[in-house]
């Protein structure tokens, strides 16, 4: 056993790049026995890549990685289990069909003679697991219908009848409610007292102050600073977090119509989202913000009728719109521009023509009948207005960049005419320059009257775009700002910190 | 590595009662339901056996019971092999061209080499269906085409291949030997002893699948193929050896159904794929994979066959036999469907009211 003083497992000035991206620039952690270590760090911090390596899922382009002093290279999840890491994800991958035990034991069940499974013992030794994390879970039950806090606890059984000394946390907490993180914070507790290194990812800093001993910063894929948690606060992990002097939107502010565009009342879908309600006016931008899993995106397709809400109304231009139809939505004037362009956005294997028209094919229709010449001509207008780079129109849209495929999905909503556009993520994943292109039209798109709401997890974007922030928490809004009075640090402590911002 | 054995006992911490997790509505629910399933079948079995006496009393015949028992062992061994196929959410369609083309090959052997020994005739048949078996296999497994498509094409092809080399000839009862044709004639009661040996071999497979790492496998690809990776099966293997093992079942039914018939042509076993996959999913295997057993699946078969006679005997037409199939089906599969769907909404609804 090596000396308590050593760490269990380190890592030092790894680096991973995917092509152009670097996401990770200097990644750096030492976890110790019977400790909890948080890692934080906004989205895009290059936490994951880290979480990855330590799995065995990425194998880091430098940087050392050590497990006991010496020097180790993972080139399978296997060889990282085989070192005593596991990881548990937010959401984990179990066998539905199969009961408790049997995912705990997969491929390791015990066996009594002629190799049949020895479902006794296997049952026995996963409740003395259970017992000595102090849970109470039925074994013999399937994992069928388990709460995500309930297949984590499987997820731990089975790291620890791995014989773990590492056990990675992936933001373990974000899909939990407040008595499941209670449950979980406890298994924790009794994993540290029996040796285990947990390194803990969080988006909650109360929560990293409840459960660990040591916190380390990560901005922009690099280590920023590593303390122990009773030297530190939230305040300057906060700024650790932030850690740059923005410029704000240099535009004056925009006169904007004050009459409510889109009204949303007190919508509710039962364990998504809670009693959210808010205006946005004619020529507004209001961007809702909030941490990745805070609802965002599940308001806006429940706005637009891909999700039907259980309470609540979303009205248009003061006429109720009903709800969970999007065709409906879209006759009021709605458009979406969905968070994931290649799936929801887009037919990937169409032409570029066929995408761009296909919301205004009514318009195109003469005598019932839609000719290629005029759908082309259609297509050709709005890719010029756009500045869309393509070879041919008829080529399928999947062979365009990024950028330009998110220009097609705005090509086909601006091609309606929309009195309300609802973008949500609009330039993840695009190069520098379209992402300012992007930005560019979305003002313009305001300014012409279209009431927008921008869902960003990028807070520069959010800052630059908006008049008006809203900030989603564990789907709720609890905070908003105007332009004026936004910054960095205030947005990221109203998602993040359990204490009430109360909403202005 | 033993860390956690050294303090783990005596540990604990602050004294609190154990963190409990409940089990939940749903699970209890469920349990319920998959046992009901198993129960209703038979259910349904004794009403129409007993509708089906009170009206035309010959239909608990000796005889009867015999036709009823040999045509639900050739469907029930079939169903043993589509199970562990189904179970991996993987589907055989290709059984019932494998079994008449078996079927033929193996019973003209007797035409042609008229002393050859019995065990000779039964591992040809096995063998048909082991190849083909094994063709399946390597594209589905390691092709990485769907089953569904696979299987689908080696229906047409095997079936073409038979049209090809039978052409308009027949193997015939009386070209058989006695002992090829007692086989199946030979009964213990009413009961024909080829139905025993088949249960037997049935229950000993569903006991594999049900306590063997290689079993438990199926049922973990056909449940989370993803998760399955994630812990290390071996998944194309196992879905390669399903394949295989289901060919060479149908080869075997091949041989059985040509000592029941004698009388075999290219046209033997058309369209049985589809009534024992309706057998396997009204048995209880759920057909998007990783539950259900062969036993329940041979019941299944059982009472397919026992609808499809007890409504000959009323003198009903084949149309409703299949519409009953088709309904019986349909509620399998709504069962299925429901009770997913239930789960999940009494989850979201569990976890919203936990969280407020």
């Amino acid at each position: 056993m090596s000396n308590q003083f050593d760490p269990v497992i380190s890592l030092r000035g790894a680096k991973k790049y995917f092509g152009a991206v670097h996401a990770l620039e200097d990644g750096q952690i030492e976890l110790f026995s019977g400790e909890a270590h948080a890692l934080v760090g906004e989205n895009g911090a290059g936490k994951s890549t880290l979480v990855k390596i330590f799995a065995g899922l990425h194998r880091p382009d430098s940087g050392t990685l050590t497990v006991d002093g010496k020097v180790v290279h993972f080139d399978s999840p296997r060889a990282a289990i085989e070192s005593g890491i596991a990881v548990i994800y937010q959401e984990p991958t179990l066998f539905p069909d199969l009961t408790v035990a049997e995912n705990i034991f997969m491929e390791r069940q015990p066996q009594r003679s002629f190799k049949r499974i020895d479902f006794r013992r296997m049952n026995r030794e996963a409740r003395e697991i259970f017992s000595r994390l102090e849970v109470v879970l039925d074994p013999t039950r399937l994992a069928l219908g388990l709460s995500i806090a309930e297949q984590q606890i499987v997820e731990i059984a089975k790291a620890l009848s791995l014989d773990a000394r590492v056990i990675v946390m992936d933001e373990p907490t974000a899909a939990l409610s407040s008595v499941e993180v209670d449950r979980l914070f406890r298994v924790s507790e009794t994993l540290k007292a029996s040796g285990v290194a947990i390194l803990f990812i969080s988006h909650r800093l109360d929560e990293v102050f409840a459960l660990c001993e040591r916190v380390t910063v990560m901005r922009d894929g690099r280590f920023v600073t590593s303390s122990l948690t009773n030297e530190t606060d939230e305040n300057s992990l906060v700024r650790a977090m932030v850690g740059r002097d923005l410029e704000k939107r240099t535009d004056q502010l925009r006169q904007f119509d004050q009459r409510a565009l889109l009204e949303v009342e007190h919508l509710t879908l039962e364990g998504l989202f809670v009693d959210i309600s808010f205006t946005v006016a004619a020529g507004e931008i209001v961007a809702l913000s909030g941490l990745v899993g805070a609802g965002r995106s599940e308001v806006a397709t429940a706005i637009f009728g891909i999700r039907r809400y259980d309470h609540g109304r979303v009205s248009v231009d003061g006429k109720e719109l009903r709800r969970g139809s999007p065709s409906a939505a879209m006759t009021s004037g709605i458009g979406l521009v969905p968070e994931d362009r290649r799936l929801q956005g887009l037919v990937m294997e169409q032409s570029i023509s066929r995408n761009i028209s296909m919301g205004s094919l009514k318009s195109l229709k003469k005598n019932g009948v839609i000719r290629a010449f005029t759908e082309t001509r259609f297509a050709a207008d709005w890719s010029v207005k756009l500045q869309i780079k393509y070879g041919n129109l008829g080529n399928s849209v999947s062979t365009l960049s990024g950028g330009n495929q998110q220009k097609v999905v705005l090509a086909k909503w601006m091609a309606r005419s929309p009195k309300i556009l609802i973008v949500d993520e609009p330039t993840r994943g695009i190069d520098i320059g379209t992402k300012a292109e992007v930005h560019r039209l979305i003002l313009e798109l305001a300014r012409s009257g279209v009431a927008v709401l921008v869902i960003s997890s990028e807070l520069p974007e959010v800052l630059n775009l908006a008049d008006r922030i809203l900030v989603m928490r564990e789907g709720r809004l609890v905070a908003e700002f105007t332009h004026d009075d936004a910054s960095e640090e205030a947005i990221i402590g109203a998602a993040t910190l359990s204490s009430e911002v109360s909403a202005s | 590595m033993t860390v956690l054995e050294n303090n783990s006992r005596d540990h604990s911490l602050s004294g609190g009662p154990a963190i409990d997790f409940a089990p939940s509505g749903a699970s209890r629910f469920t349990s319920i339901v998959f046992r009901a399933r198993e129960f209703g079948i038979f259910g349904i079995l004794v009403v129409f056996v007993l509708i089906t006496t009170a009206i035309k009393p010959r239909f608990l015949a000796a005889q009867n019971i015999k036709f009823i028992l040999i045509d639900t062992t050739i469907f029930a061994l079939l169903a043993l092999g589509e199970t562990m196929v189904v179970i991996s959410k993987n589907v055989d369609l290709s059984i019932g061209s494998i079994l008449g083309i078996s079927a033929f090959v193996s019973s003209n052997l007797y035409q042609q080499f008229h002393h050859i020994s019995i065990l000779l005739v039964f591992t040809t048949g096995i063998g048909i269906g082991l190849v083909f078996g094994l063709i399946n296999g390597v594209l589905v497994a390691f092709g990485r085409v769907p089953s569904l498509v696979v299987t689908l094409a080696s229906l047409y092809i095997i079936r073409g291949i038979d049209v090809l080399y039978v052409g308009g000839q027949q193997v015939v009862a009386s070209s058989l030997p006695s002992n090829f044709l007692s086989v199946t004639s030979s009964s213990l009661g009413p009961v024909p002893i080829i139905s025993i040996v088949v249960a037997i071999v049935i229950f000993v497979g569903s006991y594999y699948l049900k306590n063997y790492r290689s079993g438990r496998d199926l049922y973990a690809i056909g449940s989370s193929d993803l998760a399955a990776g994630l812990v290390g099966i071996p998944i194309a293997k196992r879905v390669f050896t399903s394949f295989a093992l289901s060919g060479m079942i149908a080869g075997l039914a091949g041989v059985i159904w040509a000592s029941y018939y004698g009388t075999v042509d290219s046209t033997a076993g058309t369209g049985y794929e589809f009534t024992v996959v309706t057998a396997v999913v009204v048995g209880g295997v759920a057909i998007f994979g990783g539950s259900g057993s062969a036993v329940g699946a041979a019941i299944g078969a059982l009472l397919l066959n026992t609808i499809n006679s007890s409504l000959y005997v009323l003198g009903v037409s084949a149309f409703w036999d299949q519409a009953i199939s088709g309904l019986l089906l349909i509620l399998a599969i709504a069962l299925d469907r429901g009770l997913g769907l239930y789960v999940a909404k009494s989850l979201r609804k569990r976890s919203s009211r936990v969280a407020s």
